[in-house]
């Protein structure tokens, strides 16, 4: 009973989302089964054109389970790129060295923004606002030209493949075995790490608690800012890390990459069942939201006349769904 | 430092920008003693628990905590905690996202290898409600349980906490007496372990039921400490309010026989329901008669008014306003017809925070004009100050914001907004609640003045006394429906109290 | 006696706006020394301030529907240079009647005018409708029509830029007849005076105040907080319409990808710097408007100085973020815990500075 109970007030919107995934897959491998649908290949590519989008809703995820947002998280990506392009191409840097950059942009940006959220009481939005224009700026003042990136070592990592055991067959009979790149191995991981912190660990319980009333918080003796400073900062750096990911993706950094990330990010987050007023969310869950958005990618991809405006288009009147879902789900429990 | 005591504040003083909040203030808590901390609202009772909790620095003065060598100065609720001084107060704070066992362990959950073991921090949360008498599963969201549950859960945590200090905030504003009596159950028991409790509260009763000592502020200094035995109840009232008060008891008696029965209804409601807050009502009020709206919490008693106000829409059943059949979808139209509501709770829907003491009165007023008839500034002028005066509205001007002003100047404030519009039906929903006695005192004489000119007022409190005072009839509400009428010539304490209770229909 | 009035001037409201426009005009003026100059060259006014205050117009417009939004719900609408995009977007579309580049009108002005309004009315509706109706936080919610906006202009104008060569289409953003002024002022001007003579002639502004400060509390005096929050972001989305309309016809063409382009942070950067609260509540229209007059001076300033339009949120982003931190409690706590060390250090020194 107490455990049905649980399942209406939160995992509802979870399971609304697997049912709406796996509904939009088959429904895209009846219908677009000449287009390769079927196949587990396709299935696994859905991981691996959003590596980089899945590392960082979870970090979005995090920040926004204590009540807070951030929208930076696609000018991070840009900016990450641009300066590894920047930094093996023009000035001559390892690929280690890069990378070690990228993590350090994000964790930079995490501390700059945690600190003006939680220290000195900002609204998340205006300073992550900020931190969007600056980021987007900052990677204009690199370069305002795509650099492609081709050092060698990041290459070999970029088209690096684990082969799978199962696959696809080709038109002559030829067994092709399905593959991940490294970024799926990664995204991954840091889901599974993000589930366990959020769930098995102080940390992520405050950061529960911190979202469910932050007031409550505090007067039970929580470290409230500093919990919620750390969620900023582990945001922040996976935001560098998913837009090393991302990178390894598009091996080029041009000042209008990932351009509406922040939404694509927010989006998953939310129809993966996080709340937009904080206290409720999961990694798993926004996994599947990713899913989603990656699956609206390819069915629409597949359907070939349509723009590519039209994907974020749809990915708006998903998030509006589910935002007024939440709402009158949010609106039905203060009325009981 | 004395022998048995757990706390002891010495010359505590306090300043909030110029104002003196505390002032050299002395209070000691013995091990396993119930203390109530009395004072009317701006005596520093909230100062001080805020002082000692953490929530603000404080200038001068020292606490000692036994087991503690030397000071102890908390900088925040967390030390305070660690220090072995917690709080529940008023407005449960605990995370309604959570599990019970959640709240009570969260910070501090049980571990194995770095990570949380719910098995086990669910067994333990079981075996402490047990064993404290308290019936939830620990798996249960919070969210799901009552009020009074959720307090005992937030008592819970403190005692799991090890505190040797348990401050309690207005803890029984939002229970009922069955739940106040559970409460105090579990506060005695405490009290028997050792704990030192301190209770902050504004029921008189409630002192005398369950304290075994008083200390009382006034005006941020303290005026004694006092054995619950020695100090009679009208004495600690004179000691709160710092003068021997004209007793409060007979305002009523001077407006009687001014008073001319009428029984002109203003207001006929029948049938008039809210789902899931209020089951359909019928209810006539006439001119020129208070009647109150009796009831425990959670009874209705709100839920009723705003069902008729409009504040949340009825779903059912027909209103009559001066006999005429009407519709209301909205408080504007409510307003329309010559109604007034004060709301139960000032801060969240009644100031008007930021604007000022003109701007919060005239807003009522402006709002029925609508948007295109503006007040002119001087009319916006003559009405506050007409008010202010009225009123006796204590503020530095006009122009000053609203909430720079105390409670019960705030309470007179709002009064005046609803005055202004000169409304033929006023509801007052604890119009008094949280105010020190002698504005109390005021607001019930405006209420009766204001029946004798032939207003019809609904008048809601939580204390009986003061509606025996001001009432000349009362309904009774029971779990969210009317459950009966009493006369004037059937008031009294005992007759209210066992219609509240109910239990047999005699009443109906 | 001097130090109380110094007070009551910092003190006051306009304060901070009104230094920051000094603070940025002096700048200017030390860099350029004709700045102020003005001089009248083909007939028209020409001069670095002449300039400012031209292209500070779709700010303007811009920052007093910001203001209201604020003012009432707490957040800022973020889709605003998105909403322009698409207000251009069905206003040339209509115009060119779905060509590329036309020299002659296609359908009447005033039609295609009224329906950019309107479709630009219509993004208000539907942020107002998620903020006031389903009480979504205002920024999340108008962040869906900030990326999908310009996707739906792109849709409307079939993803290309839509030239109309008309000269009376320039207007607007130009040059009417033989004035002298440029248009773009004149419609900023109209736009603050019609909004605040609204404020003024009826209880708008009493009313948006309440319902930011205390929602639950306006609605049981009788007001409709949800029609009001509504009504602020329909008010929003139209004269985010109308400074599109200015903006497409400084270029005659519908660019969906630029027209608008990182305007809503300007804008939002123009409210605060007006000393208005980004939480709600209590504003001030002059303050917006002296704030967006002063970030176009900015930009002009930073234009001067070499640095490109791609570059310039970076120095936005930093003006914003000293703003908020100025604004918000925590700093002003501080600032108060450093004044009375001050004063309490200054007893001795005090006698002696009198």
């Amino acid at each position: 009973m107490k455990q049905k109970k649980k399942m209406t007030s939160t995992g509802f919107l979870l399971l609304i989302t697997i049912a709406l995934f796996i509904v939009m897959y088959v429904a895209g491998m009846v219908i677009f089964a000449d287009k390769g649908f079927a196949k587990p290949q396709m299935f696994l590519n859905l991981f691996v054109s959003n590596a980089g989008l899945l590392v960082i809703s979870c970090g979005l995820t995090i920040v926004m389970i204590t009540g807070g947002i951030d929208i930076s998280v696609g000018s991070v990506t840009a900016l990450v790129c641009m300066v590894m392009a920047d930094l093996m191409e023009n000035k001559g840097a390892s690929a280690y060295v890069a990378v070690l950059v990228a993590l350090g942009i994000g964790l930079l940006f995490g501390i700059v923004q945690g600190f003006l959220v939680t220290y000195m009481g900002i609204q998340p939005f205006i300073v992550t606002l900020a931190g969007m224009f600056f980021g987007r700026g900052l990677t204009a003042i690199i370069s305002t030209d795509m650099i492609a990136i081709k050092n060698e070592l990041f290459l070999k990592w970029a088209n690096f493949r684990f082969y799978m055991p199962f696959g696809s067959t080709n038109k002559k009979g030829k067994f092709i075995p399905a593959y991940i790149p490294p970024t799926v191995v990664i995204a991954l991981i840091v889901v599974i790490l993000c589930a366990i912190l959020l769930k098995y660990r102080k940390f992520g319980r405050k950061l529960y608690a911190i979202g469910g009333n932050k007031q409550s918080a505090l007067m039970m003796g929580l470290d409230v800012k500093k919990t919620m400073f750390k969620a900023y900062v582990l945001d922040g750096f996976l935001a560098g890390l998913g837009g090393f990911l991302f990178c390894l993706n598009s091996c080029a950094g041009f000042v209008e990459q990932a351009k509406g990330l922040e939404m694509d990010a927010i989006s998953s987050a939310v129809i993966g069942g996080t709340l937009l007023s904080g206290g409720v969310g999961t990694p798993i869950g926004t996994m599947f939201g990713v899913l989603i958005k990656g699956t609206i990618s390819s069915l629409i991809t597949a359907q070939g006349t349509l723009s590519s405006w039209w994907v974020r288009i749809v990915l708006s009147a998903l998030l509006c769904f589910f935002i007024v879902i939440q709402s009158v789900l949010a609106s039905a429990k203060k009325k009981k | 430092m004395e022998q048995n005591v757990v706390l002891e504040m010495r010359d505590i003083s306090k300043n909030f920008t110029g104002v003196r909040a505390l002032s050299h203030v002395d209070f000691t808590l013995r091990k396993g003693e119930i203390h109530a901390l009395m004072g009317e609202n701006g005596a520093g009772k909230s100062t001080l628990i805020k002082v000692l909790t953490g929530v603000h620095e404080f200038e001068s003065g020292t606490i000692h905590m036994d087991g503690k060598t030397g000071e102890i100065v908390n900088h925040s609720p967390q030390e305070a905690q660690e220090n072995g001084i917690s709080t529940v107060y008023q407005e449960v704070n605990l995370c309604p996202n959570l599990t019970v066992a959640e709240n009570l362990f969260i910070g501090r959950e049980p571990r194995k290898l770095g990570m949380i073991n719910w098995k086990e921090m669910n067994e333990r949360s079981e075996k402490l409600l047990e064993s404290l008498n308290i019936h939830v599963p620990p798996t249960q969201m919070l969210d799901e349980c009552s009020v009074a549950i959720q307090q005992m859960i937030a008592i819970a945590r403190a005692v799991d906490m090890k505190c040797q200090v348990l401050i309690l905030d207005e803890p029984t504003s939002s229970l009922d007496d069955d739940e106040v009596e559970k409460l105090f159950v579990l506060m005695r028991r405490l009290r028997d372990e050792g704990v030192g409790i301190i209770f902050v509260t504004h029921f008189l009763e409630q002192v005398y039921a369950v304290c075994d000592r008083i200390t009382v502020l006034r005006n941020g200094e303290l005026v004694g400490e006092y054995e619950t035995k020695d100090l009679p109840r009208v004495m600690l009232v004179a000691k709160m309010m710092g003068k021997d008060f004209d007793d409060l008891a007979d305002i009523k008696s001077a407006h009687e026989g001014k008073k001319t029965p009428e029984t002109t209804p203003v207001i006929e409601a029948e049938g008039i329901g809210h789902k899931g807050t209020i089951k359909p009502f019928n209810i006539k009020i006439n001119k020129g008669e208070v009647i109150g709206l009796t009831g425990l919490l959670g009874s209705g008693r709100s839920e009723l008014v705003r069902a008729i106000y409009g504040a949340d829409k009825a779903d059912s059943g027909k209103l009559k306003v001066n006999g005429k059949e009407v519709k209301i979808n909205s408080p504007l139209d409510a307003m329309k017809l010559g109604m007034a509501y004060l709301p139960e709770d000032r801060k969240a829907e009644g100031i008007i925070a930021d604007l000022s003491v003109r701007e919060n009165i005239i807003i009522a007023l402006q709002a029925k004009r609508g948007m295109f008839h503006p007040l002119s500034r001087k009319e916006m002028e003559e009405a506050a100050d007409k008010y202010i005066d009225m009123l006796q509205i204590k503020t530095a001007s006009r122009e000053t914001p609203i909430k720079s002003l105390s409670g019960g100047n705030q309470q007179k404030v709002i009064l005046g907004r609803w005055l202004l519009t000169n409304p033929e039906y006023l509801i007052l929903d604890e119009p008094t609640r949280g105010i020190d006695i002698g504005t109390k005192t005021e607001i019930q004489k405006i209420v009766l003045d204001l029946a004798d000119e032939g207003m019809a007022v609904t008048f809601i409190s939580s204390e009986v006394e003061e509606m025996l005072r001001t009432c000349s009839r009362m309904a009774v509400l029971r779990d969210g429906e009317k459950v009966g009428e009493l006369e004037e010539s059937e008031l009294s304490q005992s007759s209210i109290m066992k219609a509240i209770a109910g239990g047999d229909d005699k009443n109906e | 006696m001097n130090k109380d009035k110094l007070k009551k001037i910092t003190g006051a409201r306009l304060f901070l706006p009104i230094i920051c426009l000094i603070a940025v005009l002096l700048i200017n003026v030390i860099k350029t020394p004709d700045f102020f100059n003005i001089s009248v060259r083909n007939g028209v006014l020409y001069g670095y301030i002449i300039d400012v205050i031209n292209r500070a117009s779709e700010l303007v417009i811009l920052a007093v529907g910001m203001t209201l939004v604020t003012a009432a719900s707490g957040g800022q609408d973020i889709s605003v240079g998105a909403v322009m995009a698409v207000a251009a977007a069905v206003c040339c579309q209509i115009l060119s009647g779905g060509q590329a580049s036309v020299t002659q009108y296609q359908n009447s002005i005033i039609l295609a005018v009224v329906a950019a309004l309107l479709a630009a009315a219509l993004c208000g509706a539907f942020n107002g409708l998620l903020v006031a109706r389903l009480h979504i936080q205002p920024m999340v919610a108008t962040l869906i029509l900030y990326t999908a906006g310009r996707g739906i202009a792109q849709l409307v104008t079939n993803g290309q830029i839509t030239y109309i060569r008309v000269d009376s289409y320039k207007m607007a953003g130009g040059y009417i007849g033989k004035c002298p002024i440029p248009t773009p002022i004149f419609f900023a001007i109209a736009t603050v005076v019609v909004v605040a003579l609204i404020l003024k002639k009826t209880a708008l502004g009493l009313y948006v105040e309440s319902v930011g400060i205390n929602g639950k509390a306006a609605r049981l005096v009788g007001l409709n907080s949800t029609m009001i929050k509504f009504l602020t972001y329909v008010i929003c989305g139209v004269l985010a319409g109308i400074a599109g309309i200015v903006a497409s016809s400084r270029i005659y063409s519908a660019d969906a990808n630029n027209i608008g382009l990182n305007l809503e942070m300007d804008a939002i950067l123009a409210v605060a710097l007006g000393g208005n609260f980004l939480g709600g509540g209590k504003f001030s229209l002059v303050g917006s408007v002296i704030g967006a007059y002063t970030i176009q001076a900015l930009t002009t300033t930073l234009y001067a100085m070499n640095v490109k339009a791609d570059q310039l949120p970076v120095y936005k982003a930093i003006v914003v973020i000293i703003i908020v931190t100025l604004q918000s409690e925590v700093f002003k706590k501080f600032i108060a815990g450093l004044k009375s060390k001050k004063a309490s250090g200054a007893v001795a020194e005090g006698g002696q500075k009198a």
